[in-house]
């Protein structure tokens, strides 16, 4: 589509330019095409560009960041995790199955004080990460399918729970976060962020952040240099567990009610996100700057096609194409970056 | 050599270079139908140039290329193998997860007149001929769950079998156990007794004496000697392919090189009895402090697994191994690492980060001893400064994505990161390999002058002047076994080649 003409058209100057731009497409690709959508849906609807229409942005896309600061450190390490969105539905779910709920709930719910309740949700999705992890470290599972199983399993656990009904209540603390705000900035949106600027700080600055890079860079050289590459991989998939379990409790808050299937459009947003924004599919670049740009490029372009008239069917076509524009480059900054470093 | 034929394959004064270095000068070779012709030469003789010339792989040379008298030239592999000329390379070309009979057919099943695959026909028609090379397997079992032998085996069986008149097999025995050896040499009088030409390169001179009627030296691209089989031996051979008083090579060894006394010191690692699979057998010695112990033999002769196992990445099937009299089973490589044990393997992609700065690479095996949780990037800068001084790496610009830089200094590199915490055993894998000899010369000075500061250092090359430039103490390796030692002695290159 447009947005991919663009960061194509940029892809093909920057040939021409210093090494270093072709290095950097990974992350110029995905700002252009922010800038170029942002513009676009600015001149196409008066309605898009107000100050109003920014924190609905940022309010849509915090479930989806919540989720995707964990799935970065995945994909960073070259694995996958297809498992996230229904982890997040699992826990959410959880987490109103320890509340009280009203009576005309027909749920068999397990009332517990909210810290317990929440506690154990988040022990909960742990304890499913760590199963991915161990599938995929101590067996040798590849993650693409052990995380596909965990997905069935996730969401076998959520269809025992609620069979079928749904479940309105979540603790206090979780009710605040998901649906509350504070001078005028919901609570979900400070969540999201201080979770990215989590991620990022633990990427960038610490110990554990590099090994994640290097590891996702060149596996066998990680081993080489005797890192512990599965104590590391089994790190991220729990990393990953965890932080879809929060987006799921935040989000169950903030759509008002935990129910199956609630969360089956955030698997392919997460992955759009990191993925857009620019992290290598083939592990080692990338990281949470390019996960917020990813998540920009996804919510102003949900958010844009409402403002602007277009038949709600075609939405979906329209986000797969972006999807698949944004995997080529993916592809194609990688080949750059190597033709750079020769 | 059977007089009054005329050669099915003639080559006359082929010369080919690659980048202004030349890989085989004016060589001269003739492959009689119904002849076994063995050749032998050290690792870069050129012995595999020759060998891809005539299957078509190199098509730029010069020189005269003749088949049944008549002057050929290939523009393919393709082109060869229509000629009649089929070979076997070393490395395992199989399908695992096909059936042994779709790998003896791959690429010609037998098809009935809808294009569909006929697999009665060709399981029986593999049978036989498998059969013929005394393989007994059902046809229809998987290759990948039979023995690496006997796959190698039924490789080799597919080429011989798929009609061609001339055969290239290098190094077909490495692999193999000696009845399967035995088998392989049945099958190949038979063929030669068809009349099929047969060129057979092996680092393992007794096989190469025991089957071949004639038998060719290589050296520095030159064809030095051609004779009979039964006209010759071992020693003459060998020192034909190291030309003892001949042109002269830098640095060959030709000459005899006392090895030290053995030192005393403490024992930093102790193996016992070390075997995997088909790869090592009963393998004991021990590493000492400030010592180099050189580990020697040919390729595949289990140098890699062993190194492997010492580092944690390969667990051993049995047998014991103790790093400062405490034994050790490693889980990881990071348990190898945690209890001082180092390795630098052959290749360096396999351990270095391409797409990283060169400080990057230095600290990584160190991160843990600099910091807790947050990364000190000035800390990290400073040591890498140093060991990038200490060791002359160029440019010594530590910033600098480590793709930037030369071979020989990535090399470096590999090293420098286990150097500023020194471990109590750093095990080099052919620390010199593709070097030029000033950077030879720079890896040669840094590991004498770790062993100066107590390591013990093991080093495991297929190059005997690797071995021979670097060890106080010297472990042949044959075959996944230890066959001799030498220490406190006279060595040379070709007792080593003897010894393997």
């Amino acid at each position: 589509m447009a947005s991919s003409e663009t960061a194509l058209a940029a892809g093909h100057k920057a040939r021409g330019l210093a090494p270093f731009v072709r290095s950097q497409m990974r992350n110029i690709a995905p700002f252009l095409t922010l800038i170029f959508l942002s513009a676009f849906f600015a001149f196409a609807s008066p309605s898009f560009a107000t100050l109003d229409n920014l924190g609905n942005i940022l309010t849509q896309v915090s479930v989806t960041g919540i989720i995707a600061v964990g799935l970065t450190f995945v994909i960073l390490c070259a694995e996958i995790d297809l498992s996230i969105a229904s982890i997040a539905n699992v826990t959410g779910i959880a987490v109103a199955y320890f509340t009280l709920q009203e009576s005309y709930v027909n749920i068999a719910s397990v009332p517990l004080p909210g810290a317990a309740a929440i506690l154990l949700s988040i022990l909960l999705c742990a304890l499913l990460g760590l199963v991915n992890a161990l599938g995929l470290t101590v067996i040798g599972i590849p993650s693409f399918i052990m995380t596909l199983a965990m997905m069935q399993i996730a969401a076998g656990i959520s269809a025992l729970l609620v069979r079928g009904q749904i479940a309105y209540k979540v603790p206090d603390l979780i009710a605040t976060l998901g649906s509350g705000s504070i001078g005028g900035i919901p609570w979900i949106v400070i969540v999201a962020a201080v979770m990215l600027l989590g991620g990022h700080l633990v990427l960038t600055y610490t110990r554990f952040g590099r090994y994640v890079y290097m590891v996702g860079g060149n596996r066998e050289a990680a081993e080489y240099s005797g890192l512990n590459v599965k104590l590391i991989l089994g790190a991220v998939m729990v990393i990953s567990a965890v932080c879809s379990g929060i987006g799921g409790m935040l989000g169950v808050a903030h759509f008002g009610s935990a129910q199956q299937n609630e969360f089956d459009t955030y698997l392919l947003d997460s992955i759009a996100a990191v993925v857009v924004g620019g992290t290598s599919l083939f592990g080692g670049r990338g990281g949470i700057g390019n996960t917020i740009v990813g998540l920009f490029v996804l919510g102003v372009l949900n958010n844009g096609l409402d403002h602007v008239n277009i038949d709600s069917f075609l939405k979906i076509l329209i986000r797969g194409l972006i999807l698949l524009a944004a995997l080529i480059i993916n592809v194609y900054a990688q080949r750059l970056r190597e033709k750079a470093a020769e | 050599m059977p007089e009054g034929y005329s050669p099915i394959l003639e080559l006359q004064g082929i010369t080919k270079s690659f980048g202004g270095v030349e890989a085989l000068r004016g060589v001269d070779f003739a492959l009689y139908p119904g002849e076994i012709h063995g050749l032998v030469g050290e690792n870069g003789a050129g012995k595999s140039t020759l060998m891809k010339i005539i299957a078509g792989v190199h098509t730029e040379f010069s020189g005269r290329f003749l088949i049944d008298g008549q002057e050929t030239h290939f523009r393919s592999a393709r082109d060869a193998h229509a000629a009649g000329i089929a070979m076997v390379h070393q490395e395992l070309s199989v399908a695992p997860d096909l059936t042994v009979a779709e790998n003896v057919f791959l690429g010609n099943q037998p098809t009935n007149r809808f294009g569909l695959v006929q697999w009665r026909r060709m399981a029986r028609e593999a049978g036989e001929q498998l059969a013929r090379f005394g393989i007994d397997v059902d046809p229809m079992s998987r290759l990948g769950d039979l023995p690496i032998g006997l796959q190698q085996l039924i490789e080799i069986a597919r080429v011989l079998f798929s009609g061609a008149r001339i055969v290239i097999l290098d190094e077909p025995t490495s692999a193999l156990s000696p009845p399967e050896v035995e088998r392989l040499f049945m099958t190949l009088r038979r063929l030669r007794e068809e009349g099929t030409g047969i060129v057979f390169i092996s680092h393992f001179i007794e096989d190469i004496l025991r089957v071949s009627d004639t038998v060719t030296v290589f050296r520095n691209g030159r064809k030095v000697a051609e004779t009979a089989a039964s006209a010759t031996s071992k020693g003459a051979l060998i020192e034909a392919m190291i030309g003892r008083g001949g042109e002269a090579l830098e640095h060959s060894y030709t000459d005899d090189l006392m090895l030290p006394r053995p030192s005393d010191s403490s024992v930093v690692l102790k193996v016992d009895q070390l075997s995997l699979a088909r790869s090592l057998q009963d393998v004991s010695f021990e590493a000492r402090a400030g010592e180099v112990l050189g580990i020697y033999g040919f390729m595949g002769c289990g140098q890699q697994e062993l190194s492997r196992i010492l580092f944690g990445k390969l667990k051993p099937d049995s047998g014991r191994l103790a790093v400062d009299g405490t034994p050790k089973a490693f889980a990881s490589t990071a348990a190898a690492r945690r209890a001082g044990v180092a390795l630098v393997p052959e290749s360096r992609r396999a351990m270095l980060f391409h797409q990283e700065p060169v400080y990057k690479n230095i600290s990584i095996s160190i991160l843990d001893r600099i910091s807790a949780l947050l990364l000190k990037p000035t800390q990290e800068r400073d040591i890498a400064k140093r060991q990038v001084e200490q060791l002359q790496i160029r440019p010594p610009v530590v910033g600098l994505d480590l793709g930037m830089l030369s071979g020989g200094n990535q090399q470096k590199v590999a090293l420098a990161k286990w150097l500023t915490y020194p471990p109590k055993l750093l095990v080099l894998c052919e620390p010199t390999r593709g070097m030029d000899v000033g950077a030879k010369n720079d890896v040669i000075n840094i590991v004498r002058d770790l062993r100066a500061r107590g390591l013990a250092i093991i080093v495991l090359s297929t190059e005997p002047e690797t071995v021979l430039s670097l060890a106080d103490r010297i472990l042949v390796l044959k075959r996944g076994a230890v066959v001799r030692e030498f220490k406190n002695e006279r060595v040379s290159k070709d007792r080593l080649l003897e010894a393997a």
